[in-house]
């Protein structure tokens, strides 16, 4: 089905893939029936994570003039999930930090298979406030399934160091580029993926748990992950509609695996353009800005007023009060079980 | 549209009210009114019942000083999720089930007189899932007790950000720590308190970076869910991990303080960040 949806795509657009891709794709999912939309959402959730796709140092290798890798935490040790140094880039000193998965399984094990540790967080961090000190802009490259689940890794404070290095970049006064690359998986992409402006390439996923996370949790199963995918809208276009990722880079062919040369130009083209309309900014507008692009994140309404639980009598007493809502919370237990049931033929409520 | 409340009159003739709870700790039968009077503690072992947020709000403060903000804020559905319950039916039944509008209450109060901005999670309402709402009050708290300048105190409990807003959910993270840097550049402390359970992206966010970290004994703290860890990697996970005491040992928590001694031990902090209203360190 894959296939089917995929040659579908590539017959509909012969000859101007380019252009097309960049004014977003034309399938989208809402067009498509419900399985063909999952099937389409899940190839790029296997795009995303394609074992030859380019990486960090692949795509220095192709961006940057120079590289310089520079190791270590200075509190714990260097973990090679993370990948940070300074990098020259058409006449550019930059700081880049990304993660980086591993190409066989040997490599895989000396990585993590590109899930960080806390140490690789905090290497991170200290590179961001070295630039910070040198005026260097920093680049980010956001390629993770997430951070380390394991227990070494919540005995270093993994939370700590996502939470810290997250705050540490709402705030960091050099200019930030952000690039997805592969998978935004959930805190261990924020981490290092809070930035001035958040490109992704085309075939990037980013979501705030991974889909077979979400499938195991509401779904009870990993079988829905495809399901969950869909409903999570991961897809960088997606994430471009909700505001989260600010432009898409088309990646070239079949994805950025098949000619990671290219993939590294146009990312490269974009970067630099970033950099420079950035480095026009005044930092203390730039900070704010970014302040306020996160600030006004997330979608909700005000209501006017209390919230009008029946119960709770107006202008009462505190403990009245809070007695009165919280009586009507174990009240109101039954409750759910009659919105369920709204939906059912009403002889079955008579009953 | 205004939301239809079912009759609660009808509902409590229908269902007696609960009397008695049995411990998940130790399995004892336990009257509620007892309950009730040790702070939702159990008295022969100890266990640390979840606790509604307005009951965490009546015995942390003074009584009578709360004045809640911004209770008008609720979530919109901005994926149209739907799982195996679509996501604002599952927000309706939260809303009658809890009373609230969301997984988050703020407001100011006082602890032993000394005025607070605080923010207090309820994981009844959609396992205290962070959505936009929770994000939205935690920093409006930030920056309210900036204004104000006085301490801000967070109580956490919850499982993680709210899948169903995506990675919307996830930007929370960045929302809320934006705001505590500008709390913390600006010495206004911040305490942050830790219960049963604190886990997932409200971790890894503002429940990790109190200037002191206060926590409940016994309650599951951690980033990764114990499954998702073991389901990933194939760890076995070692007894006691994430756990309250691991966190201690690890030195990510100041202190252990069980839920009689809260208020007081609160207080007593607070003496010593901001010690007089009105009054700066060295006056």
């Amino acid at each position: 089905m894959v296939d089917r949806i995929l040659g579908r795509g590539r017959d509909g657009k012969a000859g101007k893939d380019g252009r097309e891709a960049k004014d977003g794709r034309e399938e989208t999912p809402a067009q498509l029936n419900p399985e063909d939309a999952k099937a389409a959402v899940w190839n790029r959730v296997q795009l995303a994570r394609n074992l030859r796709r380019p990486r960090i140092l692949e795509l220095l290798a192709v961006i940057a003039d120079e590289f310089v890798e520079l190791h270590g935490d200075r509190l714990f040790g260097d973990d090679e999930a993370v990948v940070a140094g300074f990098a020259l880039i058409d006449g550019h000193r930059v700081a880049v930090i990304g993660q980086q998965k591993g190409a066989d399984t040997e490599e895989n094990v000396r990585r993590s298979f590109g899930m960080p540790h806390p140490e690789g967080y905090r290497k991170a961090m200290r590179i961001m406030e070295l630039a910070e000190r040198c005026g260097l802009p920093v680049v980010t490259f956001v390629d993770v399934p997430g951070a380390h689940p394991g227990s070494e890794s919540e005995e270093r404070g993994i939370a700590e160091a996502i939470a810290r290095s997250v705050g540490l970049m709402t705030r960091l006064r050099t200019p930030i580029v952000t690039v997805i690359t592969g998978e935004g998986g959930s805190g261990g992409a924020l981490a290092i993926a809070v930035g001035d402006v958040v490109l992704a390439l085309e075939n990037a996923v980013y979501s705030v748990i991974s889909p077979e996370g979400c499938a195991s949790i509401l779904w009870r199963t990993t079988d829905e992950a495809a399901t969950a995918a869909l409903a999570m809208k991961m897809t960088a276009a997606d994430q471009q509609a909700l505001g989260v990722v600010d432009q898409i880079i088309a990646e070239p062919a079949e994805g950025a695996h098949t000619d990671p040369d290219e993939t590294g130009r146009r990312l490269k083209a974009a970067i630099l353009r970033e950099l420079d309309r950035l480095a026009g900014v005044p930092i203390d507008v730039l900070v704010e800005q970014r302040y306020r692009r996160y600030r006004a994140l997330g979608a909700y309404t005000e209501l006017a007023g209390p919230v009008s639980t029946p119960t709770v009598p107006p202008r009462s007493g505190l403990a009245d009060r809070l007695r009165g809502l919280f009586e009507a919370g174990q009240r109101a237990m039954p409750a759910p079980l009659q919105v369920g049931r709204r939906d059912e033929p009403p002889a079955r409520e008579d009953v | 549209m205004p939301m239809k409340f079912p009759s609660f009159r009808t509902q409590r003739e229908a269902f007696p009210e609960k009397l008695w709870t049995r411990c998940p700790s130790c399995e004892e039968q336990l009257f509620n009114k007892q309950l009730e009077k040790s702070m939702n503690v159990c008295p022969s072992c100890g266990h640390h019942f979840r606790l509604a947020a307005p009951v965490r709000l009546g015995q942390l403060l003074d009584e009578g000083t709360f004045e809640e903000r911004d209770p008008g804020l609720v979530s919109q559905d901005p994926l149209g999720f739907v799982d195996q319950k679509a996501y604002p039916d599952r927000l309706a039944a939260a809303q009658l089930a809890t009373g609230l509008r969301d997984a988050a209450v703020w407001g100011f109060g006082q602890i032993e007189g000394r005025p607070v901005a605080i923010l207090v999670m309820d994981f009844g309402f959609m396992g205290g899932s962070m959505g936009a709402v929770v994000g939205e009050k935690v920093a409006r708290a930030a920056e309210g007790a900036l204004a104000a300048r006085v301490p801000l105190v967070i109580v956490s409990a919850s499982g993680g950000a709210r899948m169903q807003e995506g990675t919307l959910a996830l930007m929370q993270l960045a929302k809320t720590m934006a705001a505590l840097e500008r709390l913390r550049a600006a010495c206004v402390p911040y305490v942050s308190v830790m219960s049963d359970p604190t886990t997932g992206g409200v971790f890894a966010s503002y429940a990790a970076m109190g200037d002191i970290n206060l926590a409940e004994p016994n309650a599951l703290i951690g980033f990764a869910g114990a499954r998702v860890g073991a389901g990933t990697i194939g760890q076995e996970l070692p007894p006691g991990f994430q756990r309250t005491e691991f966190l201690f040992r690890h030195g990510f928590v100041d202190r252990i303080i069980a839920r009689p001694d809260l208020r007081r031990e609160l207080a007593q902090i607070l003496r010593f960040l901001a010690p007089e209203p009105g009054v700066t360190a060295r006056g």
